[in-house]
């Protein structure tokens, strides 16, 4: 059965009990009430650190793991920028002065908090659970991506470094980086796939207005894994005043806690409206994954909420079968070591990296984070697949029933939702992260559904 | 005494200064690059580093990077570049062969098994890019403790308070890495590399060879002078891109060791 809890014994997780006292993060959802919300921080957030019970939320530990997961495989070059960016992640993190501009921004550029929408004729149509929408696609530059990045400039800007690199597949990520370096008037660089240069044009467009430099990558096979190896070599060349702003839950640690941290806003505030909603909890909150930092961000306040299910949805492609043409890393990979850290990839027996396949630019990647992996390996978080066919179908859904164009990547998750929601009991709660928004998608969908967009009358 | 460490006693009796080349297993096909191996103690060369082939080097240039297409799109593994080195064995046992690549392969295969393969392979050494020490639990110990040296690049970011951390569970040599950046790119300077390798020196007994951005027989030798020896990789595996016959290949690595030897 589905809904029933996942399984978690205890020995599963018994390493993570977190130390009393000792180093205890105080993140965003700890601190008492955000300047925007009214509501005050739940007692469970604060009793915690003080109960000496089993906890999904201390990782990851001091090598930067997740069970066997995350950890720090970079070269020696990096290494020592890897921990001077930990150490000032680390005084930030616990800075009210860090957080109070975090929050500014987040309310006035941003326009945090996004709205928990009920989508009614979504529920009605699908004639089962009652489906919200966190729809974090109503923030500046369209998409959870600018949560991560201001955080990242404003600790870029606390390390006086004045250069920023970014990687980017769908593009979102490199026009939220752009986006905030405009804003702060810093010096920016984008590694973007060759062929995702192509399917994402408007996005390049929008970062060359904001300023960036877009760098199209040839290496390789052109995607965004090769970007982000082309970032990497930025950064190892230009590692003394250059700040790699990575888009997801990936990467040599600190970045798969720090982009969760940033990210998990989305789930803070979710946490509350529902409550305010409805007076309760969610019984499913669910994600599209990439790199899963969107899924990172929702799931991470509800991790110790064993009532809640989590279901991660991976792009499926043509199809999670023999043919590798897909990028579910969970459903069609095995652990490996790639880009700074140990996780699900996509790859041959011998250990070589394989190429995704997903008509989303975004889910493109054939890895995931680290934190993911520990989850699904634990089986706190399910993960599951959904096939660009079945994402397609969900896209039109969207726009017809609530007259929302979502991105494709969002569209992944309502396909499952569409499948598990008429199932489900009217009582029943989704929360599913509407991530991002469908304008830099229409072309790319316009081709799919075989629509000539020169002869649109 | 390992082969490396003979090595090195061997150079030092001589007053010499060692000459290392790095070429990719596999590279553009198996035999051309077995022939180009087998050629390489003639020509000069004191120390193979031998490339494993990874779909995404992150640290390496577009030439080394393009080496590792050529050779993976040929049928390479890392089962057949153990068998590169098994087949160099056969007509040489005192040349010392370094594996040099990137974790995931090993991963893969997994620690236990990778160690014993390579060992009876007639490899000495490793160098994995993406192994730091913060990672040695992982690869660097178990591959210690089954006798194979474990090599660790230390950096230009490198500082003295890091270089302990660095030099610890190093073995073989040190490569010190003479420029921030990837292979094949910016030129080394001889003139910043030498008070970076008396840094070094001052805290290991260890030699110290020097690598990247070096590309000429001038620079193998002015690197060479201010170092116990340099490393030329792209600039080799550039002439192997070129199309260069082993012959060809193996003189322009002769002129290099040349320029190594006469530092």
């Amino acid at each position: 059965m589905i809904y029933q809890n996942a399984a978690h014994p205890r020995a599963a997780f018994a390493f993570f009990r977190p130390k009393l006292g000792e180093g205890r993060l105080l993140l965003p959802w700890q601190f008492g009430p955000l300047p925007h919300m009214n509501k005050p921080v739940t007692e469970r957030g604060r009793t915690m650190a003080n109960d000496l019970f089993n906890s999904f939320m201390t990782g990851p530990d001091e090598n930067g793991r997740f069970g066997k997961f995350g950890g720090r495989f970079v070269s020696e070059t990096l290494m020592p920028l890897i921990l001077s960016l930990e150490e000032e992640y680390e005084k930030a993190k616990t800075d009210d002065s860090f957080w109070a501009e975090m929050h500014d921004l987040w309310t006035h550029y941003v326009g945090r908090p996004s709205p928990l929408y009920y989508a009614e004729r979504l529920t009605q149509h699908l004639g089962g659970a009652k489906i919200y929408l966190k729809r974090d696609e109503l923030n500046h530059t369209g998409a959870h991506k600018i949560n991560n990045v201001l955080g990242q400039i404003i600790l870029a800007r606390r390390m006086g470094k004045t250069r920023i690199i970014a990687e980017t597949g769908a593009g979102q990520h490199g026009v939220a980086t752009a986006t905030v370096c405009a804003k702060f008037g810093l010096k920016c660089v984008v590694y973007m796939g060759a062929h995702d240069v192509k399917r994402q044009a408007p996005n390049v467009f929008r970062m060359r207005l904001l300023g960036a430099e877009v760098i199209p990558v040839t290496s390789g096979r052109g995607t965004l894994k090769d970007a982000m190896n082309d970032a990497l070599r930025d950064w190892v060349t230009n590692v003394r005043d250059t700040f790699y702003c990575i888009g997801t839950v990936a990467g040599p640690h600190p970045y798969p806690a720090m982009v969760r941290d940033f990210q998990s806003i989305i789930g803070k505030e979710a946490k509350e409206q529902m409550q305010a909603a409805e007076g309760r909890l969610p019984d499913t909150i669910i994600a599209a994954i990439g790199g899963g930092s969107n899924a990172m961000g929702l799931f991470y306040p509800f991790l110790d909420d064993t009532s809640v299910n989590i279901i991660g949805v991976e792009a499926g492609g043509k199809g999670v079968d023999d043919r590798m043409e897909h990028c579910a890393s969970l459903t069609g990979g095995r652990p490996g070591v790639l880009h700074g850290n140990r996780t699900y990839l996509l790859q041959d027996d011998d250990g070589q990296i394989l190429e995704g396949f997903s008509i989303s630019a975004g889910l493109d990647y054939p890895g995931i984070g680290p934190e993911h992996s520990w989850l699904h390996e634990i089986g706190r978080a399910k993960y599951v697949s959904i096939t660009d066919v079945e994402a397609l179908e969900a896209f039109q859904l969207c726009c017809e029933q609530e007259g929302i164009i979502p991105a494709l990547e969002p569209s992944h998750a309502l396909a499952h939702v569409m499948k598990i929601a008429p199932e489900l009991p009217a009582d029943h709660l989704i929360c599913m992260n509407m991530c991002g928004r469908g304008d830099k998608d229409i072309f790319t969908v316009a081709r799919a559904l075989g629509f000539d967009m020169s002869d649109a009358d | 005494m390992s082969r490396i460490d003979a090595k090195f006693a061997a150079l030092a009796a001589d007053g010499r200064k060692a000459f290392v080349s790095y070429v990719m297993a596999g590279d553009p096909d198996y035999d051309t690059s077995l022939a180009i191996v087998k050629g390489l103690p003639a020509a000069g060369v004191d120390i193979i580093e031998l490339g494993l082939p990874f779909t995404d080097p992150m640290a390496d240039g577009p030439t080394i990077q393009l080496a590792g297409q050529r050779a993976l799109e040929a049928g390479m593994t890392l089962a057949r570049t153990l068998e590169l080195a098994t087949e160099f064995r056969k007509g040489d046992d005192t040349t010392p062969i370094v594996l040099m690549g990137y974790y995931n392969p090993i991963y893969s295969r997994g620690v236990d098994r990778f160690l014993e393969d390579a060992k009876a392979a007639g490899i000495d050494g490793l160098i994995v890019v993406d192994l730091p020490p913060e990672e040695d639990a992982e690869l660097c110990l178990p591959a210690q403790a089954a006798g194979l040296n474990f090599i660790r690049l230390a950096t230009p970011t490198t500082d003295d308070k890091r270089l302990p951390k660095v030099l610890t569970n190093t073995s073989g040599f040190v490569y010190y890495v003479s420029i921030t950046g990837i292979t094949g790119a910016a030129e080394a300077v001889a003139d910043d590399v030498g008070p970076e390798v008396a840094r070094i020196k001052a805290q290991t007994d260890l030699p110290i060879i020097v690598g990247f951005g070096i590309n000429t027989p001038e620079k193998s030798r002015a690197i060479a002078s201010v170092a116990d020896g340099a490393v030329v990789g792209s600039a080799i595996v550039g002439q192997i891109a070129a199309g260069k016959s082993p012959e060809e290949v193996l003189r322009f690595v002769k002129s290099l060791a040349d320029g190594a030897h006469s530092a």
